[in-house]
């Protein structure tokens, strides 16, 4: 009977997609456009707006900032538990009683699988395109640093969850905004927590769901041929609510395993076509280390570097976006803090391993044109970017390096962009709904509403070519930034104090390792 | 002093087996207690979604409450009925790893499984539960057929 109210509900999903589609007829398609644009243009271009006389977002500035902050507060926390961090990971502080409750492992791959995508593969071929080699370096620095952010938020995440009777959690930036805020005798804890909520909504419609499905179909097109987005979309669709509304485990047990094999084939093959050029790993490090602080001709110099770095390292690692938090606080431990040491690795596996990797590849095999007069970087006939060989930028940038050295790994990528893009749609989708559950109250009716609405922006999102709604949800990730840093801000202190007491139970032996 | 014997169950019929040969040992020994231990197959290093591991609390509750009731509550009562000492352990973790582990911590002096009803590739690359308890366990193991 239940299989058949999921068939039922997977149908009237699917119809209600259609129709969605449907409707996108060309002229209506642009005139809806035209009107999202003007409606939230303003927001986009404040969320994205550059400091005065620079191209640098301040929304960048921002993150970098607070992540800078959090660092300096902490005094180096990312470093200074580095290793203790990775034997919290190895189960080495678990208690054996606890077997059986969401580990420290699971935690962080469940995270991890929402932020690895195409910011790893996309995102840093644009970064090195436009920024060049030195972009590289500013992205390490940033993904260091932004460790900090993810301690900051996952610390509280767990901290100020929500607990219920029959056992299961809900937890993320909207808990501990109000909960936090109120413990601290601080006003506008709920108001923070509404407004961060409200982002998050569209986010995950956005940016963890449209722009997601749009890539893949990008992909999948670029293979096949080209054919109508929708289908995709809805293939997508169908599978996603398969799994998120009928709880078909299967296939998101499928995904959730070959996601993490793909990020470590990905980073074996990246680091196989290092080793095949072993002899210009000191060149290409000389290069980022060049290009970091002169530019070596690139548009906008060393600043240019740098702004590209630091922007893409933000946009692959979410690191004071909150959506960590969210994940995150679903591990059962009773030292909320032991979390927070575990989420400072995803910047670090995801930034500064995985985008460096990407890095390397692209300019180790030489997709960026060199001028052999002035060894400086040429520029391509827009003036705006590098020369790459073929022309190629963002995915086929990537896809090009890699190619160059296996020709059947083009293929490969493709797969692991669109299985990236499902188990980020995936994770999203779970994000986008605590934080509706969190305005509109927990119950099935409730969460299956947002549920569907969520399948039918897969299809939205695949079938039309919609700049200014992917502008917008992008924003609107951005958006949960703004609130979010700003209520870790007010927060930090709790997390000191936390930090003070496990510290020092760590010293004196109190907290120690379990013997399995 | 008390013999104690570990009696690892899976839910299946060769499980009452190794209780019927547990009780034939426990009888010749004399001054014994039974441990029947439930091992519910968990791994800290798998992959879920972020609804999974929400939920996992709850599951794992539930899991424990089925294994008790179904398998390991009914065998401790018609253990105590035939006139043994007997109580029952439920646990999450690899099945091997957990029922050597549950035999150490109690002091048990062997263990008493039935013999591995998995099949398929996953015995054929990893080996059963059965054959890597008895490798690596640190009492004696009866596997009873």
């Amino acid at each position: 009977m239940k299989t058949l109210q999921h068939l039922y509900l997977a149908a009237l999903a699917a119809l209600m997609a259609t129709a969605a589609s449907a409707q996108e007829a060309p002229g209506l398609d642009d005139k809806i456009n035209q009107a999202f644009a003007d409606a939230t243009g303003p927001f986009v271009s404040f969320i994205f707006a550059p400091f005065p006389g620079t191209g640098f977002p301040w929304i960048v500035g921002w993150l970098v900032v607070a992540a800078t902050v959090f660092t300096l507060y902490f005094a180096f926390v990312q470093f200074r538990f580095f290793g203790h961090s990775i034997s919290l990971v190895k189960g080495d502080y678990s208690d054996p009683n606890d077997a059986g409750e969401v580990s420290h492992f699971q935690a962080l791959a469940t995270a991890l699988s929402g932020t690895v995508g195409l910011g790893n593969i996309a995102g840093v071929a644009v970064a090195v395109g436009i920024g060049g080699p030195g972009a590289t370096f500013w992205m390490i620095v940033a993904g260091l640093l932004g460790m900090a952010s993810k301690f900051t938020e996952c610390t509280l995440g767990v901290k100020y969850r929500n607990e219920y009777d029959d056992g299961t959690v809900s937890g993320g930036p909207m808990y501990y905004m109000s909960k936090g805020f109120d413990e601290l005798g601080l006003p506008g804890g709920k108001i923070l927590a509404v407004l961060f909520s409200i982002f998050c909504i569209l986010g995950a419609l956005g940016g963890g769901n449209m722009f997601q499905a749009n890539q893949a179909h990008q992909q999948i097109a670029g293979i096949v041929g080209d054919y109508p987005g929708w289908i995709t979309g809805l293939v997508f669709a169908v599978i996603v609510f398969a799994v998120i509304v009928g709880g078909l485990k299967s296939i998101a047990r499928v995904t959730e395993k070959v996601v993490p094999f793909m990020g470590v084939m990905y980073v074996l093959a990246a680091l196989v076509i290092i080793i095949m050029h072993a002899d210009q790993i000191g060149w290409a490090f000389g290069q980022i280390f060049a290009g970091a602080f002169t530019g070596l001709g690139v548009a906008g110099g060393m600043v240019g570097a740098l702004i590209q770095g630091f922007r893409r390292a933000a946009f692959s690692n979410e690191a004071g976006v909150g959506s960590a938090a969210i994940a995150h606080s679903a591990v059962r431990t009773k030292e909320p803090i032991t979390e927070g040491f575990v989420s400072l690795l995803e910047p670090f596996i995801d930034t500064v391993v995985i985008c460096t990797m990407t890095a390397l590849v692209i300019i180790i095999t030489q997709q960026l044109i060199v001028d052999p007069e002035t060894g400086n970087y040429m520029l391509n006939e827009a003036g705006n970017a590098i020369a790459t060989v073929d022309g190629n930028t963002g995915v086929s940038l990537t896809s090009a390096a890699f190619g160059s050295a296996f020709n059947w790994f083009p293929f490969i990528l493709a797969i692991a962009v669109v299985l990236f893009a499902f188990s980020t749609m995936i994770s999203w989708s779970y994000y986008g709904l605590k934080a509706w559950t969190y305005l509109f109250g927990e119950g099935h009716t409730k969460e299956l509403v947002f549920k569907i609405i969520f399948c039918v922006f897969v299809v939205i999102g695949a079938a039309a070519n919609l700049g200014p709604v992917i502008d917008f949800s992008d924003a609107a990730i951005f958006a949960m930034a703004v609130v979010n840093v700003f209520a870790l801000y007010f927060l930090m202190k709790v997390v000191r104090q936390e930090l003070a007491s496990y510290a020092e139970r760590l010293k004196s032996g109190e907290i120690r390792k379990f013997e399995h | 002093m008390t013999t104690k014997i570990v009696i690892g169950l899976d839910g299946t019929e060769t499980g009452e087996r190794a209780i019927a040969f547990a009780k034939d040992l426990a009888k010749l020994i004399g001054s014994c207690e039974l441990l029947v231990a439930y091992v519910i197959e968990w791994s800290p290093y798998t992959f879920q979604t972020p609804e999974e591991n929400a939920l996992r609390h709850k599951r794992r509750e539930e899991e424990v409450d089925l294994a008790t009731s179904r398998v390991v509550t009914p065998a401790v009562d018609a253990l105590k009925a035939a006139g043994f000492e007997a109580r029952g352990v439920v646990r999450h973790g690899d099945v091997a790893e957990t029922l050597n582990t549950i035999t150490v911590e109690n002091g048990g002096s062997q263990i008493v499984v039935g013999r591995a009803s998995a099949d398929g590739i996953k015995k054929r690359i990893f080996g059963s539960s059965t054959q890597n308890l008895v490798m690596h366990a640190e009492v004696p193991v009866t596997v009873v057929n």
